[in-house]
């Protein structure tokens, strides 16, 4: 049973099965593969970064290409790498763990990788030409209206997020129909695994939070494109307008960067210890608490623009308040651990490894909840330190578990536990090397987004230590690649429960069939397949049915192993049909935005050739695929 | 376990509240347009009495050279579309309800039961709306009120318009609908997917129903 | 096993066209009051604003309610709506709040 070919069970193959796929373990897939390859460019970016920083008064870029730099750095990590990283596991796992055959919309979701895809390609190449965009990552007008910032380099940041943003909707309300109503029979919400809780919380930000910048960014486009006003100062307006729409947005979306590697930890650390997760319901309702209270302490970010002492007295407090929750899944982590019986796999120990460098983001983060405090913070290296630690230490770390935790799952092979132990050591080391240093800086008065500093002001130490970390960095992250790409080829074979987990995905083969489950599982209890291998661990749990008759019958994994060797056809299990539809949606509407540039370039009669042309393509495409059948 | 799997096979479109998909989707939808709404609703009241210069939608205004500018807001040609759009709610009810209920007594070959007469009529409403909204521009870009000239007329006519692109958006889908049905008739079966078009459709309603009072109504 | 009665058919208790009649006049009715105000000296008193704002408000709440059945559908539907609209509502709110109150005059 142990010795299934490790090879992808798909059932079709070749480029085009890819380019026309709507498996969702597919997609997954090109998530994963595209938003690793993103996340290494990000990360060559701040590699120059750094090096230009390394010692002072350098100039290997200029200070030009240095503000692209960061801005992409920025932009290229939240919305390339880690938000489809997270995507990736959505797609892969929430459906596994559900026990269901696939999402409610397979078509959409592909639609929405090929729009992640061309839009992530749109706002990445300009870099090569000296275009890329330079206001930084949260982009702030006026600075980026035309007066102040005249290139295309705005207008692709503009249309790439707006892009991106349609990507994220159409995804959200995918996964939130996906969880809502494909749940395998017996699998009530209090019995889902938690990273699909989180990820549930998640797809709510975005679908309320990514309208708020949607609005934000038409506004934006229109004074840019059209000569509206939202943004002109001489014409009355506001010039916190912008910083409120978008920190609506931006603060929910930190959440949405962390709840799912928090989601990850949660299957890895019961696992890896051996008991359930400690106080599961507090872990769920603390992430739907940080869900809500997360709409209300957006104004943090904006503390030194004058808003006034009631303004930021409320939000420090709402800020104070958000990190209880927060606080909380911490020690439900350690109470997971505690009294279990520890594998220190690679997956493991970067879990840890989040407990311990989330929880120093975490501390410095609350720090900055004081306006006072935070006035001394606010634009230095400082917050910079901040917020690595909580997404590098948090949203990285997480997701490299989740890595080497689903890779068998994925791939049917295990990737080599010594190369993830070096990894992890390096990373870890790497990552402290860093971004600790920066804190200091920070306090001294550096300020972020310098593209070079002068001698004898205190940072010259603390700078080189951080750029060594960085080429630290980039060598663990060549550790992970190698360790990857060969884990894919000679990696030891993993059976269908490759960790002795617990929940519904290990109960089928590895890598799963296209159909994923031959027979929908009936749910009993939120640790499946530990009822019918361990029963002790389970048995402090609810069940619904005890009757073990019912749970050994539906979770055989032999059972399902043999049946994974059958086809969907053999099985009789209609499979959707695959299409090239998404795609050519996806391009038409990125098209769409892309031709809007040349007005910029005086060829009004070309932009709305482009635009228009594309718009109905989009539009024709949209019908052709409503009107043909799913399977 | 046996019987759980049999109702799977039997069921394609099991799912597991009963519920369609596609009603779950379009009511998240909703709820996100919420907040796309919600911000354009939020920029216009931040941005009213903030402008400069004029025209002004409830004051007169008297440039530098003397002219006068009348207040641009027309309420009593707004509260003809309002009605309109109001209205065209009350006939999408019906074409739902003439689909649901086909072939049911007291629907059957009568006026309720005309789903094609309902779609259209609610199509046509939704157009005569539009088309209140585009001499509505019109009329104001006459009086002197672009999109450039001031916060005011930035913030409204991107406020009205998404309206108005939400508005264009379901005529079309309610075309469509009215062609399948012209084709091939729309049976109860079909109902949800007049249900999901109708539920954009008072949405769209429901944010005009906003608007009419926060930006038109309320000085 | 779950929340709910598997395969529960659309037709719960729907509205009926008497029923559709009564929403339509009374959005009609409200609307005509509603102009009919703004163009009486009541329109300068500050009762004017959260008169209309609570007339709108039932409007508002009249269609949802009946026209889009939320009333009688599934009380997932429900909570899908209003859970984002009182977050709306809020920031909304919170939004003006913030913009009406400056530190700095300008
Ligand atoms: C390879 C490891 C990384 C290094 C060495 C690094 C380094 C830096 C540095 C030095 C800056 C400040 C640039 C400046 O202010 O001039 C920066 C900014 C930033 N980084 Fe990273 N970073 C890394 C990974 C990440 C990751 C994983 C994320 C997100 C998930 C991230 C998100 C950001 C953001 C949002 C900014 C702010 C950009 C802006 O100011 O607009 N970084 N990074
Ligand atoms: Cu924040």
């Amino acid at each position: 049973m142990a010795t299934t070919a490790a090879t992808p069970s798909y059932e079709q193959t070749g480029i085009w099965s890819w380019i026309t796929t709507v498996d969702h373990k597919r997609i997954g897939a090109l998530y994963l593969y595209t938003a690793l390859f993103f996340f290494m460019f990000g990360g060559l970016e701040a590699g120059v970064i750094r090096w230009q920083l390394a010692q002072p008064n350098q100039h290997i870029v200029s200070a030009e290409l240095y503000n692209q730099l960061f801005t992409m750095h920025g932009t290229t990590m939240i919305f390339l790498a880690v938000m489809p990283l997270s995507a990736a596991f959505f797609n892969f796992l929430i459906p596994l763990q559900i026990g269901a055959r696939d999402v409610a919309f397979p078509r959409l979701n592909a639609f929405s990788y090929w729009v992640y895809v061309l839009g992530g390609t749109f706002m990445t190449l300009p870099i090569f030409f000296n275009t890329a965009p330079n206001g930084g990552w949260f982009g702030y007008a006026p600075l980026t209206t035309l007066p102040f910032s005249s290139g295309l380099n705005i207008d692709f940041w503009v249309m790439g997020l707006q892009i991106l943003g349609i990507s994220s909707l159409a995804a959200a309300f995918n996964f939130i129909t996906t969880i809502i109503n494909m749940r395998a029979p017996g699998m009530t919400l209090m019995r889902m695994p938690v990273f699909t809780w989180m990820s549930f919380v998640v797809q709510f930000l975005l679908v309320l939070a990514f309208p708020v910048i949607t609005i934000a960014l038409v506004f934006l486009l229109f004074d840019r494109f059209f000569g509206t006003n939202f943004y002109e100062i001489a014409a009355g307006a506001d010039p916190l307008l912008w910083q409120h729409l978008f920190w609506v947005f931006g603060h929910p979306e930190v959440y949405i960067l962390i709840l799912p590697a928090f989601g990850l930890v949660s299957e890895i650390l019961p696992t890896f210890s051996r008991k359930p997760l400690f106080g599961y319901n507090v872990v769920v309702y603390s992430g739907i608490m940080i869900g809500f209270l997360g709409f209300g302490v957006w104004a943090h970010h904006m503390f030194a623009v004058g808003m006034g002492a009631t303004a930021d007295t409320i939000f420090a407090l709402t800020t104070m308040l958000i990190g209880i929750p927060t606080g909380v899944k911490i020690f439900n982590w350690i109470a997971t651990m505690w009294g279990g019986q520890i594998r220190f796999t690679a997956a493991m120990k970067f879990a840890i490894g989040l407990i311990a460098l989330f929880t120093i983001g975490g501390i410095s983060g609350v720090m900055h909840s004081s306006p006072p405090a935070d006035l001394q913070q606010t634009d230095t290296y400082f917050v910079v330190a901040h917020f690595h630690y909580v997404l590098f230490g948090g949203s990285i770390m997480g997701i490299f578990g989740g890595i080497y935790f689903y890779y068998p799952k994925i791939t049917g092979r295990y990737m080599s536990e010594v190369l993830g132990t070096w990894h992890f050591w390096c990373t870890f080391i790497a990552m402290n090397l860093t971004f600790f240093p920066m804190h200091f800086s920070g306090m001294l008065g550096m300020p972020r987004r310098i593209y070079t500093y002068d001698a004898g002001q205190g940072w010259d130490t603390f700078n080189l230590i951080s750029s060594i970390g960085t080429g630290l960095l980039i060598l663990s992250t060549l550790i992970f690649v190698v360790n990857f790409l060969k884990s894919r080829k000679s990696g030891e074979v993993a059976p269908g429960d490759a960790w002795g987990a617990g929940t519904l995905e290990w109960t089928i083969p590895s890598p799963p069939p296209d159909y994923n489950f031959a027979e929908i599982p009936f749910v009993t209890s939120r640790y499946p397949l530990w009822d019918l291998k361990h029963p002790e661990r389970t048995s402090g749990i609810a069940h619904s049915a005890p009757d073990v008759m019912t749970i050994t019958d539906a979770h055989a994994t032999p059972v399902h192993e043999e049946m994974g060797h059958k086809t969907a056809a053999e099985l009789g299990i209609p499979m959707p049909f695959n299409t090239v539809k998404p795609l050519i949606a996806a391009a038409a509407l990125v098209a769409m935005f892309g031709g809007l540039l040349f007005m910029h370039t005086n060829q009004f009669a070309v932009a709305m050739t482009i635009t228009i042309g594309s718009a109905s393509l989009f539009v024709g495409t949209l019908y052709a695929w409503l009107t043909s059948p799913l399977e | 376990m046996a019987s759980a799997v049999a109702e799977v096979h039997e069921h394609t479109h099991y799912t597991t509240t009963g519920l369609d998909n596609r009603k779950v989707a379009i009511w998240a939808f909703i709820g996100s347009e919420c907040m796309l709404f919600m911000s354009l609703i939020s920029t216009y009241l931040i941005y009213k009495g903030k402008s400069i210069v004029g025209p002004f939608p409830h004051e007169a205004w008297t440039d530098p050279s003397g002219h006068v500018f009348k207040p641009i807001l027309n309420i009593p040609v707004t509260s003809q579309s309002t009605f309109v759009l109001l209205m065209s709610s009350l006939v999408m009810v019906l074409a739902l309800a003439a689909v649901e209920n086909r072939g049911k007594p007291g629907y059957q070959g009568t006026l309720l039961g005309n789903s094609k007469l309902w779609l259209a009529a609610t199509a046509a409403l939704g157009a005569t709306f539009l088309g209140y909204q585009a001499y509505e521009f019109t009329s104001f870009v006459h009086e002197g009120l672009t999109i450039h000239t001031n916060l005011f007329g930035s913030s409204f006519f991107t406020l009205t318009g998404f309206h108005g692109a939400h508005v264009t958006a379901g005529v079309l889908w309610l075309l469509t609908l009215l062609s399948i049905d012209i084709k091939r008739g729309l049976t109860p079966k079909d109902a949800l997917l007049v249900d999901i078009c109708a539920l954009y459709w008072h949405f769209v309603d429901v944010v005009w129903i906003a608007i009419f009072t926060l930006v038109y109504l309320i000085k | 096993m779950n929340d709910h009665a598997p395969h529960a058919d659309h037709a719960h208790e729907h509205p009926t066209w008497k029923q559709y009649k009564w929403v339509a006049l009374w959005l009609t009715l409200i609307t005509v009051f509603e102009v009919w105000i703004y163009y009486t000296p009541f329109k300068e008193t500050p009762y004017y604003i959260p008169l209309l704002l609570v007339l709108s408000a039932t409007k508002f709440a009249i269609v949802v309610l009946f026209y889009m059945h939320l009333k009688y559908d599934h009380k997932l539907f429900k909570a899908l709506f209003t859970g984002p609209l009182i977050i709306a509502v809020c920031t909304l709110l919170a939004l003006f709040a913030l913009f009406s109150h400056r530190a700095i005059p300008q």
